[in-house]
């Protein structure tokens, strides 16, 4: 630690000010939380303040089992949200544990077009789905994958950033082990599973916290890929919770709840396991 | 490229390990690009029973004639506000919480959550308190004087989507920047103070100079955000709207493609979002083999 430090009322004024940023910060998820305690019939009477109304439980009912005034036209969140988990699990192991054994193909071995090869993986990242949106939607219908998990996550798993995260890993990997392993008679299939894996597990266990975000985040493909309501996810149906809202329905209380669950999860993760969480976002940018 | 010294020499193997990476890659990755380049060369009769080649016209349509490049130069501006402010309050903040030292760190939690924010959960928080009828923010600005309307005013509706997507980038860039102060040798900033330069002086002629890449790297990573990963957020807040005041390029590609189902231009658009990644990552990696110097 150093021992120079700003003076103490510089010190205090930088306090405040952080404090500030930290409270515009939360303050959507203040007022989301208050309005999701209200019913409909408050906001069409213009009685929601700034403070808790007596209508949460009910609200937070309505939504996760979808027995609600709503229920008709909306997904069944506690539905949503076990498919958002699987889905987002999916992904992530999904993105592991194809990019685990190509990072150790293009690191370890020596083979015709390895560097092709590699460029191919590199490749995906001049291709989110954005730019191919149309035909990938095709080529998934093709495949039937509508309204299923496959559908969901695997068109999704090819990672070029896990790879390079993987390969910057193992090559930081001394060189003796391998050499060991070659002199015990070791097959590299047997080297990879008892050495570079347990190895690795501090990047995998960062890349698995930045993963889950990314995968429950998604929003563009699941919209695309599910046809049925009953395969909602809950960040997707988000888009059209708040067009109702915006439309003037009085539904601004389920739409914030909604919205409050969404975010809980990741938030969840990026604060509890923070340290992994800042590790992992800052190897994936090397 | 980079490889271990020691390696196997086989060629099955490897070749099973990349399978599952390349068939994923190959099939929803490199086909489809494939198709999309194809059918921007084409033309759909009305009923899509019949394509006709038409060369360059999808391209010379969009960018000569209709809309689009007015969605161009929205989406620059869209995408160089949010980064602009992004970047300046995330630096505000990390010179502020590098400079309390060990005591700066407890903000650090409470400055990152929203990262893991998705764009459309931002963007419906906004939504709300600045919902034309009820929001409570809307209604703050009623008392002093200002006629909030995101629905009607094309300018308020960007101004909204620009300050619920920054929410997610401050986090980000705060992250960033308060690792790159770290790494900044206390002495300097010592020498600094001694030779009595202020606070604003010390971060004008010092700090920005020195973390320079940094700013660089995260130019490129916010705009990247703000022109690809904001889909939700309009489709959570403006829907693109007042008229087109708030269509982005991979909103109109959507409505183009998806909504309108005309494959042609929306495959042209495709192509030129595919530029601009590959301009975009481009940059990236030349900053990233450079940051290794540093």
């Amino acid at each position: 630690m150093s021992s120079f430090s700003a003076p103490p009322l510089r010190r205090v004024l930088s306090h405040v000010l952080l404090g500030l940023a930290a409270a515009v910060l939360i303050l959507p998820v203040w007022f989301a939380l208050v309005a999701s305690t209200y019913n409909g019939a408050d906001f069409l009477a213009g009685r929601v303040g700034l403070w808790f109304g007596a209508h949460g439980a009910d609200t937070y009912k309505a939504v996760i089992t979808g027995h609600g005034t709503i229920a008709m036209a909306l997904p069944n969140i506690g539905q949503a949200l076990i498919t958002s988990t699987i889905m987002a699990l999916l992904i992530t192991i999904g993105k592991i544990a194809i990019s685990l054994p190509s990072a150790f193909a293009v690191t370890y071995f020596q083979f015709p077009l390895r560097g092709f090869w590699f460029a191919v993986i590199f490749v995906t990242l001049l291709l989110p789905i954005e730019v191919r949106i149309v035909p990938t939607f095709q080529v998934a219908a093709n495949f039937h994958l509508l309204n299923s998990f496959t559908g969901l996550t695997l068109p999704l798993i090819a990672s070029a950033t896990a790879t390079f995260l993987f390969r910057q890993t193992f090559l930081s990997i001394p060189e003796e082990l391998t050499e060991a392993a070659r002199l015990d008679g070791a097959s590299p299939l047997r080297f990879f599973i008892d050495i570079i894996i347990p190895m690795s597990r501090t990047s995998i266990a960062a890349l698995t916290v930045i993963l889950f975000i990314y995968g429950w985040n998604q929003y563009l493909w699941p919209l695309l890929i599910t046809t049925k309501t009953s395969w909602s996810t809950i960040v997707m149906v988000i888009g059209r919770l708040s067009q109702t809202a915006a439309e003037g329905d009085p539904v601004w209380n389920y739409t914030m709840a909604t919205a409050l669950l969404a975010l809980v999860p990741p938030v969840f993760v990026v604060v509890a396991m923070q340290r992994l969480f800042v590790r992992g976002l800052t190897e994936m940018e090397k | 490229m980079i490889a271990k010294r020691v390696t196997f020499k086989r060629t099955g193997l490897p070749l099973a390990l990349l399978a599952p990476q390349l068939a994923v890659t190959g099939i929803f990755f490199l086909w489809p690009t494939f198709v999309a380049l194809k059918q921007s060369l084409y033309r759909s009769d009305a009923f899509g029973l019949r394509q006709v080649f038409t060369g360059l016209e999808n391209y010379r349509a969009l960018l000569f004639h209709g809309n689009y490049l007015a969605t161009l130069e929205r989406s620059g501006f869209f995408a160089g506000c949010v980064t602009v402010l992004s970047l300046a309050v995330g630096l505000v903040l990390a010179v502020m919480a590098d400079s309390l030292g060990r005591s700066g760190r407890i903000w650090q939690a409470l400055l990152v959550w929203p990262y893991a924010l998705a764009p459309a959960v931002a963007g419906v928080l906004w939504a709300y308190m600045f919902d034309p009828a009820i929001g409570p923010i809307t209604h703050a600005l009623a008392h002093i004087g200002i006629d909030w309307n995101h629905v009607l005013n094309s300018g308020e509706a960007m101004t909204l989507i620009v300050m619920a997507a920054a929410m997610k980038q401050v986090a980000y860039n705060f992250l960033f920047y308060l690792a790159a102060l770290q790494a900044i040798p206390k002495s300097l900033m010592e020498a600094a103070a001694l030779d009595a330069a202020g606070p604003v002086r010390r971060l004008f002629s010092l700090i920005i100079p020195l973390i320079a890449p940094t700013t660089l790297f995260l130019l490129v990573v916010d705009l990247t955000y703000a022109f690809f990963d904001t889909f939700g957020l309009i489709d959570s807040t403006t829907y693109g709207g007042p008229g087109n005041s708030t269509t982005i390029m991979v909103y109109q590609v959507y409505k183009d493609g998806f909504i309108d189902q005309r494959f042609g231009p929306a495959a042209a658009q495709s192509m030129i979002l595919l530029l601009l990644v590959g301009a975009l990552t481009m940059v990236q990696f030349t900053l990233v083999e450079r940051r290794i110097d540093y």
